[in-house]
């Protein structure tokens, strides 16, 4: 199982859950699950090309996987992913 | 300039510090700090730079104390509902300490304002409430070679970093489009007003951001540029994750096509109906 951390403002999604332990090898294959469970997020993280959108950012552990292999990028067990968008409010 | 008595007094308990001492209480005095809005992170903020003997503070804000504000904005008090922020801000800043020259603006930062604005100031603390002053004062920031802190906060979760692309000498150090390369389009990303915020989040993230300008003007301590810290008050924990230097990096990278600053629509609502905004489909 990896654990994906949900932020904030898309838990409206996820049953107000801010955590949730999924299976997955790749974060595309983590998405896909995600969007299977909880309707709607998918399009909250990826445009209509499929890429993450330029607001968003994933990591696995520390490391954002804009800078490793995007969408492709390997999850293993024990893995933490985190969703982290933008957020402005002051 | 020696300081007198009554400053040693005031500030013993930082000057009995040795990263601090009485070299660093001059460096604190010199030092001139911008902050973007007189809000909730500007507020407190503020409070603990002017505490610390900041000797100069700008601030700017357009807006007047509202009833709504005081839950999280402690700058402002019941008494100056209806004031300018900046006014209000100026009055509990010098009484609490008279040292520090408060510089106020009236207006919202764009892009034929901002440089010159800014100029004067050696750092900058973002706590706006929008998308587009935050990508304007990073471009800006960028441009003057000015320490940026960036705090940000969205109903019980904070975000804070630093970020100084000008610093090379210990390796690459990103910008704000490092991190987020564009805004999200209008309407997408609910503002503050619309999801609500819980007030002492507002205080936590502002504090953080004065303890890194203090850190930035003492030079002390590791910065947390390059790294991009994540509260949630709901279960406590604060998360460090990487930001790495972009190397494509419209702004700061070796081939930028950003070269001027741009203004963002400003909307913090839904944008009017059939409008196509900023390269991004809305979700």
């Amino acid at each position: 199982m990896i654990k994906v951390r949900i932020p904030t403002p898309l838990r409206r999604l996820t049953e107000g859950q801010g955590e949730v332990n999924i299976e997955g090898d790749s974060i595309t294959a983590l998405i896909d699950t995600l969007e299977t469970q909880f309707p709607g997020i998918k399009e909250r993280l990826c445009d209509e090309e499929g890429a993450v959108r330029r607001f968003v950012n994933i990591y696995v552990n520390e490391e954002d996987i804009r800078f490793h292999q995007g969408l492709n990028t390997p999850v293993k067990q024990g893995d933490e992913v985190s969703i982290i968008p933008a957020i402005a409010g002051g | 300039m020696a300081f007198t008595d009554e400053q040693l007094q005031r500030y013993s308990r930082q000057i009995l510090l040795k990263e601090v001492g009485g070299k660093g209480q001059k460096k604190i005095a010199d030092a001139r700090v911008f902050l973007i809005g007189a809000g909730g992170l500007g507020s407190p903020s503020a409070l603990y730079l002017a505490s610390a003997g900041v000797g100069t503070l700008g601030i700017i804000d357009d807006d007047v104390v509202d009833l709504s504000n005081l839950q999280r904005q402690v700058l402002h008090s019941t008494k100056t509902i209806n004031h300018p922020k900046v006014d209000s801000a100026e009055a509990t800043i010098s009484k609490m300490n008279p040292d520090v020259k408060v510089i106020k603006h009236v207006g919202r930062l764009n892009a034929s304002n901002i440089l010159d604005i800014i100029k004067d100031y050696d750092y900058i603390l973002d706590g706006s409430d929008n998308f587009p002053t935050r990508f304007l004062v990073n471009d800006a920031a960028f441009f003057l070679k000015k320490t940026l802190i960036s705090g940000s906060i969205f109903r019980f979760e904070g975000q804070l970093t630093t970020l100084k692309p000008h610093f090379t000498d210990e390796g690459p150090v990103p910008c704000y489009r490092c991190l987020y390369p564009e805004p999200p389009p209008p309407g997408l990303v609910p503002s503050c007003q619309e999801a609500g915020v819980l007030g002492v989040l507002a205080g936590t993230i502002g504090i953080l951001q004065a303890a890194e300008a203090l850190k930035e003007i003492l030079g002390i301590g590791e910065s947390l540029a390059g790294r991009l810290l994540i509260y949630d008050a709901l279960d406590m924990s604060f998360r460090r994750v990487k930001v790495p230097k972009n190397p494509n990096c419209l702004l700061c990278g070796p081939s930028p096509t950003i070269k001027e600053l741009l203004d963002y629509e400003i909307s913090c609502t839904l944008p009017p109906p059939g409008s196509n905004t900023n390269n991004t489909p809305s979700a």
